[in-house]
């Protein structure tokens, strides 16, 4: 009886509490925002610098100008770590305490999201993840992907391998081998490199690495040395990043011919390679480094408070930076909606319209302290991604460094291709809602 | 005392072989359906239908499943979720190939195809038992895992090779897709394990079930006594991946809706499902509810209900919490009852029933 009696208690509990869990945080003249973070798991390499920088950055715009316009802004992180299951609740949640802009941090937990967001008005911030196609706005109101997309990025690679090869018609013959994740994140920029691969006569090999298998690519690597790639492209995250690194120096693959995805820049994934992984390059868009007025601010308002959970020696590595850049987005998406709607507390609704009218010039950037920080970006009615500029990063041993100039990405190649997936999504997802919303002018 | 069944006469065989024999327990079950059907829509919100209420059954639906390989014929298997996965992909390619036909009627009809494969990787079980079936069930999981991601036909030549779950409508109401609600998307998931746990009650009841307890216990015994084992040991494997498929079809059309499905069936669920059936209790289907309660739905309530009851815990803290505390009651609640959640919800039947006075 007693066993039994406990577990009812706890059942009962249990329900009494998720029914209190969700009562909606609405305090006056504050926003709420959710974002997925995973400080746990096999990805947590990658994650927590992220969340670090995210959360950095809108306690420093708490602390330093008391929110945004006077309105604080109530950052709460959900983990999910990298776990679709764990997502989908960590969404559920987001949306019962009303939040303005649902940030999910996988490719995954986008994917999942994104049919429910557009039925629940809630605005999708995906920075340079996600699905590529969602760049279409026409078709996906409620999500955002600036500042470019995977293929964006995958384009990009093949520019870079170009620029070093001397001219796009040197690409003939070439072979490009990709390292991905074998899960939608890595997936996504085959179509655009196989597409490329045709256009200019290289050949594509793909190496997709289970994320069981993370940590041991031995297998992978044999046949990278037999197929002996011209370059790698690794689509990489979490764990598997440090091993690429790790083997290519083992099976003396030219390190300055392996290039990450932005993802794949993390500090930590090019130290793991010692002293040999100078060289090591990786797409970029945001600078490393804390010589920046935003970085200095952050420091002086949250990290010498003692109010963060990065470690001293971690803030302004690029990883992080590239959170503080997110947590940017969303804080100039807020202002945005405050000037359009002329309210102080915005909500999900305005927050769309802040976000589809969000012109982050270089003026702009200047002003926040962000001179040189990030690629300046613009979205659009019909592009929610801006398809923005990127460099090729180079590690020095030490740190990132600045390896290229700002390469634009192939958008006469991609933007097509992004509009006709986006027509296949919305056909195969039957009862997909045709948009409603009015298109609001960039500011 | 509440549960004397004095007075409580059979006079038909009927009466004497029914599932429920005591009033007590059906008075139960209707209190049970009851809240299920009326109480939770009513009381619960979204959030609480959405993430403890379906996956909860989903769960429930893939222990019973495995439940009937392994608690009722003594066949352990490792491949489940690979199983479930056959479901969820069959279900995919037939809304897409049969767009007309009724979702609930593709969603059952998927679980087919997953009995299909179920028997054929069931085939070993006729010569080998135990560690070693267990060994040849895992090939079933690292296979089909493999095939979901490496057989483009499977996703329709998807880009990022996820799942895209349709709009379909039962009555006019959308039953999957994003405009689903949850409430109707629970019904469904309800709707389902109510009608396949009863056929699978009537089912280790019959012959049937009696045939697998008598292969589990000991198959010489059973095969000398005219039980034939090719038919009962495959057909044990047909039953179970039914079920897992119809699970896995309702995660992801019911619950998921869609997305990154290939690396949701990996070798943790079939671990996740095979402690439900342990801790819930081998050869007892109420058993599989509990473990799917106890493993699936105990660390959303607590990582979302501790914060809530002011326990401040963040993020990653209770993530970490979260894992010591199940790992914790697993090692306690097998310590104290290792036949399960099922035998200690029996033995307070057994006090109840002699309540006030135990001898």
């Amino acid at each position: 009886m007693k066993k039994t009696g406990l577990m009812k208690g706890a059942a009962l509990g249990a329900l009494l509490a998720a029914g209190t869990a969700i009562a909606p945080v609405a305090a006056q003249d504050s926003v709420y925002f959710a974002n997925n973070a995973y400080r746990t798991g096999p990805f947590s390499g990658s994650g927590i610098p992220i969340g670090d920088g995210m959360r950095d950055y809108i306690a420093m715009i708490n602390e330093r100008d008391g929110g945004v316009n006077g309105v604080k802004v109530i950052y709460e992180e959900c983990e999910t770590g990298y776990d679709t299951k764990k997502s989908i609740e960590c969404y559920e949640q987001a949306k019962s305490k009303n939040t303005i802009v649902y940030s999910p941090w996988s490719t995954g937990a986008t994917l999942a999201a994104i049919p429910r967001a557009h039925i629940d008005k809630i605005p999708i911030l995906s920075m340079a993840y996600g699905l590529s196609a969602s760049a279409e706005g026409s078709t996906f109101p409620w999500v955002f992907i600036p500042p470019f997309t995977y293929w964006d990025g995958a384009s990009v690679m093949v520019k870079h391998m170009a620029n070093e090869l001397g001219g796009m018609d040197k690409l003939k013959g070439k072979k490009l081998g990709l390292i991905h994740l074998d899960a939608p994140f890595g997936k996504e920029p085959i179509p655009v490199l196989e597409n490329l691969a045709k256009k200019y006569g290289f050949e594509l090999k793909l190496y997709p690495v289970a994320a069981a298998d993370m940590q041991n690519q031995g297998s992978l690597w044999l046949s990278i040395r037999r197929d002996r790639p011209d370059y790698l492209y690794n689509q990489g995250w979490g764990a598997m990043n440090p091993t690429a690194v790790k083997e290519a120096i083992k099976n003396g693959f030219p390190i300055n011919k392996l290039v990450g995805v932005w993802w794949a820049g993390g500090d930590d994934d090019a130290r793991a390679g010692g002293a040999e992984a100078k060289g090591y390059k990786s797409l970029n868009f945001n600078a490393a480094g804390t010589n920046f007025p935003v970085i200095q601010d952050i420091i002086k308002h949250v990290v010498e408070k003692g109010k963060s959970l990065a470690p001293k020696d971690k803030v302004g590595e690029n990883l992080y930076n590239r959170g503080v850049y997110n947590s940017m987005l969303v804080v100039e998406a807020i202002r945005n909606a405050q000037k359009l709607t002329g309210k102080k507390v915005v909500n999900a609704e305005d927050m769309r319209r802040g976000l589809e009218s969000l012109n982050i010039t270089e003026a702009r950037l200047k002003e926040i302290g962000m001179e040189g920080f990030g690629t300046p970006s613009t979205i659009s009615c019909s592009d929610h991604s801006g398809h923005s500029k990127m460099y090729v990063a180079e590690w020095d041993g030490t740190k990132w460094t600045k390896g290229s100039d700002w390469i634009e990405p192939l958008k006469d190649e991609v933007r097509p291709l992004i509009e006709a997936a986006a027509k296949d999504y919305a056909e195969k997802n039957a009862g997909w809602p045709k948009r409603t919303e009015s298109c609001e002018k960039s500011s | 005392m509440f549960y004397r069944e004095a007075g409580q006469y059979k006079s038909t065989y009927a009466a004497d072989m029914a599932v429920f024999p005591l009033r007590q327990d059906r008075i139960g079950i209707a209190v049970i359906l009851a809240i299920a059907f009326i109480g939770i829509p009513m009381i619960g919100n979204d959030f609480f239908i959405a993430t403890v209420m379906i996956p909860f059954l989903v769960f429930s639906l893939a222990a019973i499943g495995l439940n009937i390989l392994t608690g009722y014929t003594g066949l352990i298997s490792l491949g489940t979720a690979a199983f479930m996965g056959v479901g969820a992909y069959a279900c995919y390619k037939l809304t897409t190939l049969f767009p007309g036909v009724n979702i609930i009627v593709l969603i059952l009809v998927s679980g087919l195809f997953s009995a299909a494969i179920g028997v054929l990787f069931g085939l070993p079980s006729l010569r080998i038992k135990g560690f070693y079936l267990a060994v040849a069930t895992l090939a079933a999981q690292f296979f089909l895992q493999w095939a979901f991601v490496r057989v483009p036909w499977l996703f329709n030549y998807n880009a990022s090779g996820a799942i895209e779950v349709p709009l379909r409508s039962l009555f006019g109401i959308p039953v999957t897709g994003a405009s689903a609600s949850a409430e109707t998307r629970y019904f469904v998931c309800l709707g389902l394990v109510v009608v396949l746990t009863w056929f699978a009650s009537n089912l280790v009841h019959g012959r049937l079930g009696r045939s697998w307890m008598a292969v589990r216990d000991m198959d010489i015994a059973a095969e000398l006594m005219g039980i034939k084992l090719l038919n009962a040991k495959l057909l044990a494997f047909a039953v179970s991946s039914f079920y897992a498929g119809v699970a896995g079809a309702m995660m992801i059309f019911l619950w998921y809706g869609g997305g990154e499905a290939a690396d949701v069936f990996n070798i943790r669920l079939s671990f996740n499902i095979l402690f439900m059936v342990i801790i819930g209790g081998l050869g007892s289907l109420i058993g599989s509810f509990f473990g799917a309660a106890f493993i699936a739905s105990l660390p959303t309530i607590l990582k979302f209900g501790l914060p809530a009851l002011g326990v401040p815990l963040s993020g990653a803290a209770a993530e970490h919490v979260t894992f010591m505390l199940v790992g914790a009651l697993i090692i306690i609640f097998l310590i104290v009852e290792p036949h399960g959640l099922a035998r200690l919800w029996q033995i307070t039947k057994q006090k109840l029933r002699t309540w006030p006075f135990p001898y």
